[in-house]
């Protein structure tokens, strides 16, 4: 199977995946994707799709064969290592909880 | 997050398919999502590469009736709000078509399916329209019909599908009330602004309560995809939903809904409302509307037009792109 | 908290001038008035792409631009609508061919990307100069509707002169179509930069057309030669569009855009 935005047409445009900070002081939030032919087209076109009503302040936009994901497969595996370690969260610790303060 | 799909893996095992079946069932049940990289049924990947590319279809044909009178709209606050209108809808389908690449089918495939007709697209587009007035109808019944199976869809199992849908549901809003001042203003307005008015009502109504789709027993898609949480709600409930809410939206225009049969039933507590010819609808879907044929011949054309320009900027970023390895 | 970055605005626009009590002076509404015509005219223009653009991103983009020129178009409207007390729509819908004030090149037909490109390109550049020279007008509501398009013109070029450099640079067949396309559009560059005859008289509150030359050559003929072209010679069109002599294209475009509107004269919608 083609990866998505390639089939090998001599005219397709790549695709891009599109990241939007909305507003200072939080993260960039994955908005969706779009096909441009290069970055500058992508963070331009991600401007006119994805900030029409004044939702953003900053934009990433990343092409999607880039990114590496975590193998689903893995799942159980990649992300066992949180489990049992409740210790790592404040509501572990019932003691403290009528202390002020803490 | 939808990074690019890989093959399934040909041979597994009866053992760790039964396994990933359950993984699934479960994440049905609990009513949480999947997601792109996620083990699924192949049923389901075609049942929503189908219904959502189908759905971005419709949104980039949807474009064409409306687009029909940017350049003839009679006032420029008019003309603003539906080159606006019809933007969002070229926005919508790319949301979609974006949800529908996670799926592993690309852009260029979804266009050629579109264009030799192997996919479908809401027939609502097939009808045309002749007047100004129709640009209130399309907004208020036909993208309210849409709001009524949209928000549904808004939790759809499939993660993209559903982000997808939340993102073109916020924005749809706006279309509906759009649709409704125009045919508000006209009602203000004068006697053949109010004639205009009520006979586009009476040719949008009928196909906006058949774009819910056939009554429930004939509709053979629905009961597997309500089983997967692609759809909520039935085709019957959804458009009895969307009588009782366009019944009182009607009396405040001032307008006649074409159906002698609307009465409210106090035992059921909505609306009893007259058949629908649903030949009128297999004929529009096979093919013999008003405009089936032009729809897809301008699509066809845009797409073909472009070709040259698309293929100008591949081969620019590639040349650009050569050279910074070279360097 | 709440997170959603809901921006009230405050940017000018043809609600807030027509709900303001401003009233244009006589000469600045005839002088607005040709401005008016030149973004409405291009907005119209460019409204013919929706539906039919090389790619769909790309519907979205000259979308944008449309809107913002229309934008331009009725806040300029409607401030020279004032001085009569005309409305934007009077002044859109209700005037003839040889009443529009709007100089040639934005009433030329939009042809193929590339002709489209290469007329936004002189036209996105011509406006920003126009509008950051505006913009330090002495009439307040002139500055203001020009404040607020400098920063829009200013995504206009850019959008431009990209599409310039990958036709030009792209395929031997998009560099002839682009040629081709500023070939077509160059005759109408210079009536551009002739004076407009409803700027006299206004020092310190319009702009000298002829100014904005400068500024012009200094930037396009650059983007074109780096985009792999030749600047187009030969020459310039007769123009007159201020005094309303229009080329043959503005006429078929009016009928079509005032037909709905004068088939209900008095009317609101």
């Amino acid at each position: 199977m083609t990866s998505p935005g390639d089939s090998g047409g001599r005219e397709t445009w790549p695709l891009w995946e599109v990241f939007i900070r909305s507003s200072r002081g939080l993260s960039h939030v994955h908005a969706g994707s779009l096909h441009a032919p290069d970055e500058t087209m992508a963070v331009r076109n991600a401007r006119d799709l994805y900030t029409r009503r004044a939702e953003g302040v900053s934009i990433w936009v990343v092409r999607a064969s880039d990114i590496t994901s975590s193998d689903p497969d893995a799942k159980g595996e990649f992300f066992e290592s949180p489990q049992g370690k409740e210790y790592r969260h404040a509501s572990y610790y019932k003691e403290s909880e009528a202390v002020p303060h803490l | 997050m939808t990074a690019p799909v890989e093959a399934p893996v040909a041979e597994k095992s009866a053992e760790a398919s039964a396994v990933e079946q359950r993984e699934f069932d479960r994440l049905i049940d609990a009513d949480m999502r999947i997601e792109p990289r996620d083990w699924m049924p192949d049923a389901y990947r075609k049942t929503l590469i189908r219904q959502i590319s189908q759905h971005a279809h419709s949104e980039i044909i949807g474009m064409q009736p409306e687009g029909n009178w940017i350049t003839r709209a009679p006032s420029l606050k008019r003309k603003a709000i539906l080159m606006a209108k019809v933007q969002d809808e070229a926005g919508h389908g790319l949301y979609l078509y974006s949800a529908a690449q996670t799926l592993g089918i690309d852009r260029e495939t979804m266009f050629e399916q579109l264009i030799t007709g192997a996919a479908k697209y809401s027939s609502i587009f097939n009808y045309t329209t002749p007047t100004w007035a129709d640009m209130g109808s399309i907004g208020w019944l036909v993208d309210g019909a849409a709001i009524c199976n949209q928000v549904p869809l808004c939790r759809a199992s499939y993660g993209p599908y559903g982000r997808a849908m939340t993102r073109i549901c916020k924005e749809e809003s706006f279309h509906q009330r759009q649709g409704f001042e125009i045919l508000l203003e006209l009602m203000r307005g004068t006697d053949a602004q109010r004639r205009m008015a009520q006979e586009s009502v009476n040719r949008w109504y009928a196909p906006a309560l058949m774009m819910f789709g056939p009554p429930d027993e004939d509709s053979p898609n629905s009961q597997r995809s309500m089983a997967w949480k692609i759809k909520r709600f039935s085709n019957d409930d959804l458009r009895q939903r969307f009588v009782d809410m366009l019944v009182p939206q009607a009396e405040v225009l001032g307008i006649m809904l074409p159906d002698p049969d609307i009465t409210w039933n106090e035992e059921r507590g909505h609306y009893d409302f007259g058949d629908l010819n649903w030949d009128e609808f297999y004929e529009v879907l096979a093919g013999r509307g008003q405009a089936n044929a032009v729809r897809v011949a301008r699509r066809k054309k845009a797409h073909d037009d472009g070709a040259w320009v698309r293929e100008a900027a591949r081969a620019y970023a590639d040349a650009e792109a050569a050279e910074r390895i070279a360097s | 908290m709440n997170h959603s970055n809901h921006v009230v605005s405050t940017a000018i626009t043809a609600e807030s001038i027509a709900d303001s009590s401003v009233v244009a002076p006589e000469p600045v509404a005839q002088y607005a008035l040709g401005l008016g015509d030149d973004a409405l005219v291009l907005a119209h223009r460019l409204g013919e792409w929706i539906a039919n653009a090389p790619e769909l991103e790309e519907d979205v983009a000259l979308g944008n631009i449309g809107l913002d020129l229309l934008g331009h178009a009725r806040s300029l409207l409607t401030y020279a609508g004032t001085a009569w007390d005309k409305s934007e729509d009077d002044l859109a819908y209700f005037r003839d061919e040889n009443e529009f004030r709007s100089r040639q090149l934005f009433e030329q037909p939009i042809g193929d990307f590339a002709v489209t490109i290469a007329r936004q390109l002189i036209a996105s550049v011509y406006f920003a100069e126009l509008y950051r020279a505006l913009s330090r007008s002495e009439d307040p509501t002139l500055a203001a509707i020009a404040a607020k398009a400098v920063k829009e013109v200013d995504y206009h070029v850019d959008h431009s002169a990209q599409w310039l450099r990958r036709l030009g640079l792209g395929t031997e067949y998009s560099h002839e179509r682009i040629q081709r396309g500023l070939d077509a559009m160059w005759p109408f560059v210079d009536e551009l930069f002739r004076a407009d005859p409803y700027a006299t008289e206004l020092d310190g509150i319009a702009v000298d057309s002829e100014q904005l030359r400068a500024g012009f050559d200094a930037v396009v003929p650059l983007l074109i030669v780096d985009a792999g072209l030749v600047v187009p010679s030969g020459a310039p069109a007769q123009g007159g569009g201020r005094l309303g002599l229009h080329s043959e294209a503005l006429g078929p475009m009016l009928a079509e855009m005032q037909v709905l509107a004068r088939a209900h004269p008095g009317a609101t919608w």
